[in-house]
C-alpha cells in the first residue's frame, strides 16, 4: 500500500537520470580535449586580439623635473610643459610600441653630458616607468642624476587599450594596400583554379578517356609539397635569368603573375577533391531523363550538371579563396614588392618587431578567412541534404571526340603540375644556374647553407611523426566521445564549435597568437616555447578540423546502437572502443595520420614564428635558403619534402592494405 | 470464450510502468503511460510509426530516460538507472552486430570480463548457437550471414548473459516476408522455452497477433488498449484499435437509442454503447462478420430478420482463400460495405458483379464508436 502511494506521489516528479561511470569518464575526456583546444586555440587567439587593441604612448604629464644649474633647484615642471616650451615632439611622435623608449635629454636643447647641471626626476603616479641604465624605476620618489647619468635615462611608454593601432593601420597606405592586393589575388586565383579543376573533374567523371588513374595521381602531387615550391620553379622558369623568361613578354614573374600561377598550382588538388565528389554524387537517372527528352549535350550540361555540382563549386571556391588569402610561403618567395596580408604579418613581426601591428594585420586577415569559412560550412550542409539514397551513379559512355578533348586537356594540366616539380628537381641537381649546368648533388649539402642543414630535415620528420601520432589519438578520441556520448548537450556543442574553429584560423595568425600566449613569462606553459612540443601542438591544432571531420564521418557510419548493445551486455566503453570501433575505423584513422604527417611536413605559415635554432624545419629552411639567395638548395630541400611525403604515402598505402587484410577480413564478402 | 480473457492473478508482475511521460521539447512522445508486464510474458507494443512504442521500449532500457514516471523491474525502481546498471538484453532492427567480430565472438562479447573460464565461455557460446539453430555458423563474420541468420546471432548475443528481460525493437522488419514468417514461430517457441519476459516493438499487426501473449496498442503517446490478440481483435475498445487491427467497415451515422444506430435512411440494432442520442458516431463491422442470406444461421427462408438489407454487388476481389465483395445500398448514404465471403458461399449463392443479395449485420458484431478526434 505505502509503496503504491509513494509511486503515485512521485509520478509527476521529474526523473534525474543517473549517469553511468562510462558516461562520466567519457565526458571527462571531452572536457580534457576541450581544455586542450582552449589552451592551444582560444586563449592564444584571445591574447592576440587583446594585443591588437593594446596601444603604447609616452605620458609626458606623468614625468616631472627639477633642474639645478648651480644656483639651486628650479620649480617643478612636467615633461609635457617642457615639451610645449621647446616644441620637440608632436602628439603622433608620442605614440609607440610596447618596446618604445624616449630619452628625456631630447627635451633639453642645451643638454650636455659634460655640464655640471643636476637633474631630478619623479613620476606623479606609479603606472609608468623609466630605465636608468638597466634598472627599471617605477616609484613616485624624486631621484637625482648628474648630467652624465641623466643621458642614460629612457622613459618607457605606458599601455592603454584602444583602436589606435587600427587607426594607424588604415592610415598607412602601404599596409592598407595589402587588403586590396590579397583580395585581388585570391579572387583571381579562385576563379582560375575552380574553372580548371572543374574541367579536370568533369573529364575524369564524364569521359571514358584513358589514364584516369594516372591523372588523378598527378593532380594530387601539389598536396605533397610546400606551397612555396612552385614559386621556386617559377623563378627558374620566368625569373630574371629564367629558362623561358621571354614568354612573359617583359612582364615580371615577381608579383601578381607569379603568385597567381603558384596559387593555382598548390590549390588545384583541394578544389579537385571537392568538385569530383560533387560530380560523383550526381544522379545518373537525370541524365537518362535528359537523353530521353532529346536534350542536347550543351543543354544537359547547363540544366543538369552545373546545378547538381553548384554546391561543390561554391564550396571549392571558398576553400581555394581561404587557402590563397592565408598563404604566406608563396608570396614571400615570388611576391617581390607586391604586398599581401599574410606577408605583412611576417614583415611586421620578424622585420620590424612590431607585434601590435602584426596582431592588427592578423585581425584584418581573420575577417575574410572567417567569412569564407562560414559560407563554406553553410553550403556544405546544403549539399548533404541533396544526397538521395536512391541515386544511381552516372556511367559515362564512350564518345571519341569528347574523350580526345578530355585527354588533351588533362594532359595539359598534368604537364603543368609535373613540369613545375620537374623544374624544381632540375634546379636542385644543377651546379650553378645558368652558368654551370653540370649535374651534382652539391645543393643537397645543406650543412653549408642557412636554414639549419640536415637537422631541419630530421626535425621535420620528427614533427611529422609526433603530429601524426599525437594528433590522431587526440582527434579520434575527441570525435568518439562527442559522437557517442548521450546527454551533456552543452559540453558537446562547445566541443563541436571548438573543433571547427581551427579551419577558420590562418596559420600565420595561429603562430603569432602562440607567441603572445606561450612566450608570456607569466604563462606556466612558457617552458614549451621554443621546443618541438609547441610545434607539434601548433600543427595538431592547425590541422584539427579536417582530421576531426574525417573521424566523425567514419564514426557516423557505425551503427548507433553498438553503444546500447555494449551497455546492455555490461561491457565498458573502452572495450567496445578497442575491440570494435578502432578496428572498424582503422582505414580512416590511418587517413588522418597521413594527412597530419604530410601537412606537418609542408606547413610554413603556422610554424614560422615558433621554430627555434634547435628546432628548425625543412619547410622553413626552404624559405630561409631562398631568402638568403640559395635558391637551388631551397629547391633541393623542397624536393626532399616531396620525396618524404611520397614515401610516407607509399608506406601508408602498404600498411593500410596489410592491416585492412588482417583486421578487416569481414569486409568484401 | 475462455481464451479471450487473461487471468494473470497467478503470475507475478515483473515490470511495472507508472505514469511514464517523455517529452522532447514541447512534443509529448509518451503521455502518462502505465502498464504491467508479468513474469515470463511476451508483450508486443503495436502501433503506427510515431505512436511512442519505441520511446517506451527505450525508456524501459534506460537508453532514453523518461521525463517523469517510474519503471520498476523485479520490484526494484530502475527509473533513473543508466542502461549498464539495468538487467536486459536487446535486439535492434539493424541487429547492431559488430562487423569485425565473428558470430561466436559477437555472442561471447557480453560473457567476457565476467570471471568466466575461457572454456565456460566457449561452452555457453556453443549452447547459444545451438539454441538459435546455427551450430555451424560460429566462425563466420556477420557480412557472411543471411539477414535471418544475423538476426538469430543478435538474439543469441542478447540472451548470452541470461538477462531477466528481453527487449526486441522491430527485430523482424528488415527481413523478407518468408523468413519473417518462419522466424516469428521460432522466436516465439524459443521465448516460451526459456520463459524470459519479453517486450517487442512492432508496427506489424500480424507479427503482434501471432507472437504476443498480450498486445499493447498505442497511438499518439497513449495506450489505446491492452489485451490478448483475440481480445484486441474481437473486442476493440476504440475506433483506433478497430481500424488499426484487421479490416473494418466504418460508416458514419447517428445514435438512435441505447443499442440502435441510424445510418443514412436505415436503422440498425447494435451492441450497447451508452452514447447520447443524436450524437454523431461511427458504426463498424468486420468484413467477415457480414453474413449473406443462405449461409450460416441466416437461412434463405427468413428474409426480413433484424439488421438485414438488400445490397448490390459492385465489385469482387479474389484474395486466395476468400473473396472480398464490395456491397452497396443507396439507402446507406453512399457508403460501400466490404464483406468477406468464402469461395463456397460465392459458388452456392451464385454471387456475381451486379447481382443483388441480402446480407445481415449481426447486432452483436456491430460496434458503435464516437468518431475519432482527428477525423
Amino acid at each position: 500500500m505505502s509503496e503504491s502511494a509513494t509511486a503515485a506521489a512521485g509520478a509527476a516528479a521529474l526523473i534525474k537520470p543517473k549517469t553511468s561511470k562510462d558516461d562520466r569518464i567519457m565526458v571527462g575526456f571531452i572536457l580534457v580535449i576541450c581544455l586542450y583546444l582552449l589552451i592551444t586555440l582560444a586563449f592564444p587567439l584571445y591574447a592576440m586580439l587583446s594585443k591588437s587593441f593594446s596601444t603604447y604612448a609616452f605620458d609626458l604629464t606623468n614625468f616631472e623635473f627639477q633642474v639645478n644649474t648651480g644656483d639651486g633647484w628650479s620649480e617643478t615642471f612636467s615633461a609635457a610643459a617642457q615639451n610645449d616650451k621647446v616644441k620637440k615632439f608632436k602628439p603622433e611622435d608620442l605614440v609607440t610600441s610596447s618596446d618604445g623608449r624616449l630619452a628625456p635629454t631630447e627635451l633639453f636643447p642645451d643638454f650636455s653630458f659634460r655640464s655640471p647641471t643636476l637633474y631630478k626626476l619623479r613620476q606623479v603616479r606609479g603606472d609608468t616607468s623609466y630605465l636608468f641604465k638597466t634598472d627599471r624605476v617605477d616609484d613616485t620618489d624624486w631621484h637625482e642624476y648628474s648630467s652624465n647619468d641623466f643621458r642614460r635615462i629612457v622613459l618607457r611608454a605606458s599601455a592603454d587599450t584602444g583602436l589606435d593601432n587600427f587607426r594607424t593601420y588604415f592610415s598607412t597606405p602601404a599596409l592598407f594596400r595589402s587588403i586590396e592586393n590579397s583580395l585581388f589575388i585570391s579572387i583571381l586565383s579562385t576563379i582560375i583554379t575552380v574553372s580548371l579543376a572543374f574541367g579536370f573533374a568533369y573529364a575524369i567523371n564524364r569521359s571514358t578517356m584513358r589514364f584516369k588513374g594516372l591523372f588523378k595521381l598527378i593532380a594530387m602531387i601539389p598536396i605533397l609539397v610546400p606551397s612555396l615550391l612552385p614559386g621556386i620553379a617559377l623563378v627558374y622558369l620566368f625569373g630574371n635569368q629564367g629558362m623561358i623568361k621571354g614568354m612573359l613578354m617583359g612582364e615580371s614573374i615577381y608579383g601578381p603573375i607569379g603568385i597567381v600561377i603558384g596559387s593555382v598550382f598548390f590549390t588545384f588538388p583541394h578544389a579537385l577533391i571537392i568538385i569530383t565528389t560533387a560530380l560523383a554524387i550526381s544522379d545518373g537517372r537525370l541524365y537518362e531523363a535528359a537523353t530521353a527528352l532529346r536534350a542536347s549535350r550543351w543543354r544537359t550540361f547547363w540544366t543538369v550538371t552545373i546545378p547538381g555540382a553548384r554546391y561543390g563549386l561554391i564550396s571549392a571556391a571558398f576553400v581555394v579563396f581561404n587557402l590563397v588569402i592565408t598563404d604566406f610561403g608563396l608570396p614571400k618567395v615570388i611576391g617581390g614588392q607586391y604586398n599581401m596580408l599574410a606577408v605583412d604579418i611576417y614583415k611586421q613581426v620578424i622585420g620590424q618587431q612590431n607585434f601590435e601591428m602584426g596582431a592588427v594585420v592578423s585581425v584584418v586577415l581573420l575577417i575574410p578567412a572567417l567569412m569564407a569559412f562560414g559560407i563554406d560550412r553553410y553550403v556544405q550542409k546544403k549539399q548533404v541534404a541533396q544526397l538521395s539514397a536512391r541515386s544511381v551513379p552516372y556511367v559515362p559512355k564512350p564518345h571519341k571526340p569528347f574523350d580526345r578533348i578530355c585527354l588533351g586537356y588533362c594532359s595539359l594540366i598534368a604537364i603543368f603540375i609535373v613540369g613545375l616539380i620537374a623544374v624544381c628537381q632540375y634546379a636542385a641537381l644543377i651546379k650553378f644556374w645558368p652558368y654551370n649546368l653540370s649535374l651534382s648533388l652539391d645543393n643537397y649539402n645543406f650543412k653549408v647553407m642557412d636554414g639549419g642543414g640536415w637537422d631541419s630535415y630530421t626535425n621535420s620528420i620528427q614533427l611529422g611523426l609526433f603530429t601524426a601520432l599525437a594528433g590522431t589519438i587526440i582527434v579520434f578520441i575527441g570525435a568518439y566521445m562527442v559522437e557517442k556520448t548521450n546527454g551533456f548537450f552543452a559540453t558537446r556543442s562547445a566541443f563541436q564549435f571548438l573543433a571547427m574553429m581551427p579551419m577558420a584560423i590562418p596559420g600565420m595568425v595561429l603562430g603569432l597568437a602562440y607567441i603572445f600566449f606561450f612566450n608570456n613569462p607569466d604563462n606556466p606553459l612558457n617552458p614549451i616555447y621554443g621546443t618541438l612540443a609547441i610545434l607539434v601542438i601548433c600543427s595538431v591544432t592547425h590541422f584539427y578540423t579536417v582530421s576531426h571531420l574525417t573521424a566523425v564521418t567514419a564514426l557516423k557510419q557505425m551503427d548507433r546502437e553498438f553503444e546500447s548493445v555494449a551497455a546492455s551486455l555490461k561491457q565498458p566503453f573502452h572495450k567496445l572502443l578497442s575491440k570494435v570501433t578502432v578496428p572498424v575505423c582503422l582505414p580512416s584513422i590511418l587517413d588522418i595520420s597521413i594527412y597530419l604527417f604530410v601537412n606537418a611536413m609542408t606547413t610554413v605559415s603556422a610554424v614560422i614564428f615558433l621554430y627555434s635554432p634547435d628546432t628548425t624545419l625543412a619547410s622553413v629552411a626552404v624559405l630561409n635558403m631562398d631568402d638568403a639567395g640559395d635558391v637551388a638548395p631551397a629547391a633541393a630541400m623542397g624536393m626532399m619534402i616531396f620525396y618524404t611525403n611520397v614515401a610516407a604515402r607509399l608506406i601508408h598505402q602498404f600498411v593500410s592494405r596489410k592491416l585492412v587484410r588482417r583486421t578487416q577480413a569481414w569486409r568484401g564478402t | 470464450m475462455a481464451d479471450e480473457t487473461t487471468d494473470n492473478s497467478g503470475s507475478k508482475v515483473y515490470l511495472q510502468i507508472d505514469n511514464l511521460t517523455k517529452k522532447f521539447g514541447n512534443f509529448v512522445a509518451l503521455d502518462s503511460v502505465s502498464l504491467e508486464v508479468y513474469e515470463g510474458e511476451f508483450v508486443c507494443f503495436l502501433g503506427p510509426s510515431g505512436c511512442g512504442k519505441t520511446t517506451l521500449l527505450r525508456a524501459i532500457a534506460g537508453l532514453d530516460i523518461q521525463t517523469s514516471g517510474t519503471v520498476r523491474q523485479a520490484d526494484v525502481d530502475i527509473s533513473a538507472l543508466p542502461p549498464s546498471e539495468r538487467d536486459f538484453g536487446i535486439v535492434f532492427q539493424s541487429y547492431a552486430l559488430f562487423p569485425n567480430l565473428t558470430a561466436e565472438r559477437n555472442i561471447a562479447f557480453g560473457l567476457e570480463n565476467q570471471k568466466l573460464e575461457k572454456s565456460a565461455v566457449a561452452k555457453r557460446v556453443t549452447e547459444l548457437l545451438e539454441l538459435v539453430g546455427l551450430p555451424d555458423q560460429g566462425p563466420k563474420y556477420p557480412a557472411q550471414l543471411s539477414g535471418g541468420q544475423q538476426q538469430r546471432i543478435a538474439l543469441a548475443r542478447a540472451l548470452a548473459t541470461s538477462p531477466g528481460l528481453l527487449l526486441l525493437d522491430e527485430p523482424l522488419s528488415a527481413l523478407d516476408a518468408k523468413v519473417r514468417g518462419h522466424l516469428r514461430h521460432e522466436m516465439k517457441a524459443l521465448q516460451r522455452r526459456l520463459g524470459v519476459t519479453t517486450v517487442m516493438v512492432t508496427h506489424d499487426q500480424e507479427e503482434a497477433l501471432t507472437m504476443a501473449d498480450r498486445i499493447v496498442v498505442m497511438d499518439q503517446g497513449v495506450i489505446e488498449q491492452v489485451g490478448t490478440p483475440t481480445n484486441i481483435y474481437r473486442e476493440p475498445d476504440t475506433l483506433f484499435v478497430a481500424d488499426f487491427i484487421g479490416a473494418m467497415n466504418q460508416i458514419e451515422g447517428h445514435v438512435n437509442g441505447d443499442n440502435s444506430v441510424s445510418v443514412g435512411e436505415l436503422s440498425f440494432t447494435s451492441r450497447n454503447h451508452g452514447l447520447a442520442r443524436e450524437a454523431p458516431v461511427v458504426a463498424a463491422i468486420r468484413p467477415e462478420d457480414i453474413v449473406p442470406q443462405g449461409m450460416g444461421d441466416y437461412s434463405s427462408s427468413d428474409s426480413n430478420v433484424e439488421n438485414s438489407l438488400e445490397v448490390e454487388v459492385e465489385d469482387m476481389e479474389f484474395l486466395g482463400s476468400f473473396w472480398r465483395v464490395s456491397l452497396n445500398n443507396s439507402a446507406l448514404g453512399g457508403a460501400a460495405l466490404m464483406a468477406d465471403m468464402s469461395i463456397n458461399a460465392i459458388r452456392s449463392l451464385e454471387v456475381n458483379i451486379g447481382s443483388t443479395i441480402r446480407v445481415k449485420l449481426p447486432a452483436d458484431r456491430l460496434w458503435i464508436f464516437p468518431p475519432s478526434a482527428s477525423a
